[in-house]
């Protein structure tokens, strides 16, 4: 049952990262980004069953947080080309 | 199953490794670099090495994605062109990479129970380090306990090592303000 789950997980996981490299939009890349993370964890699930020792699933917490660090600062970097943006410094230009 | 997880992620990573070196756009780089950080943390949780997963996740795809876009605010976003290829540095690296594909056979194979990394001081460490230093994780205890010292070391570097990119993020961005007062008065 963990196998079958595993190798759907892989798979998704090999077409998120097709879309990563084909792009052909920032936004593709971002979502696909994403998506890796997201996968990554469910991939920590399925293998901690798989192999019988289901201890590590806390770590999912720490990648889910990451994740959501990283596409925040993509997506904001992309929106202002800076990470440390000033809204009042746009308002006066 | 779990060998068959393992070639999975080794080729999803070997692609994206080479999309790496043949995107042009910066950006797309950056984000298949946060890519590569979560499937390399995927393959040390099926290694079975937890506390290095956790690591990679959170060095690789965490603070270097933010660096790397930091950066890409003070530099240009595209890639400069590649004029002519360089066969020799191809080679070089070929031949490096051969070389220590040729060492890794003379290593122990992966999980050896008998390695003599697992007869020098870990004895030791597993039986004795509650008693000696009371932490009840042994690694916690061999990384702070044993190898004190040399993790004050490596904090002291890593520490300097931020104190020199403020400097110098700092300089730059004092600079670039002064240039626009400039073009401003003009």
């Amino acid at each position: 049952m963990f196998a079958a789950a595993a190798i759907a997980v892989l798979l998704a996981l090999a077409l998120a990262v097709i879309r990563a490299i084909k792009g052909p939009t920032v936004f593709d890349r971002a979502l696909a980004g994403n998506s890796i993370g997201s996968l990554a964890i469910i991939l920590l699930a399925v293998v901690g069953f798989l192999t019988g020792r289901p201890e590590f699933l806390d770590i999912g917490l720490t990648y889910g947080l990451l994740n959501l660090i990283g596409t925040l600062a993509v997506l904001k970097f992309f929106r202002h080309g800076d990470l440390a943006h000033d809204p009042d410094t746009e308002r006066q230009s | 199953m779990i060998s068959i997880v393992n070639a999975a992620l080794l080729t999803l990573l070997a692609t994206v490794t080479v999309a790496i070196v043949r995107q042009r756009s910066l950006f797309g780089v950056v984000i298949l670099a946060g890519a590569y950080s979560f499937l390399m943390a995927s393959l040390l949780i099926a290694l079975d090495a937890v506390d290095v997963a956790m690591t990679e996740a959170s060095v690789g795809a965490g603070i270097s994605t933010v660096v790397l876009l930091a950066t890409l605010h003070l530099t240009r976003t595209r890639e400069a062109p590649v004029r002519r290829h360089n066969l020799v540095a191809l080679l070089l690296s070929v031949v490096v990479g051969g070389a220590l594909v040729l060492g890794t056979l003379a290593l122990p194979p992966f999980g050896a129970a008998d390695a003599v990394i697992h007869h020098h001081v870990a004895p030791h460490y597993l039986a004795n380090s509650v008693r000696e230093t009371g932490v009840a994780n042994v690694v916690t205890s061999v990384l702070a306990d044993y190898r004190g010292y040399d993790t004050l070391g490596e904090t002291t570097v890593i520490f300097t090592a931020g104190i020199g990119v403020m400097l110098l993020l700092r300089s730059f961005r004092g600079r670039r303000r002064a240039r626009d007062d400039e073009d401003g008065a003009q």
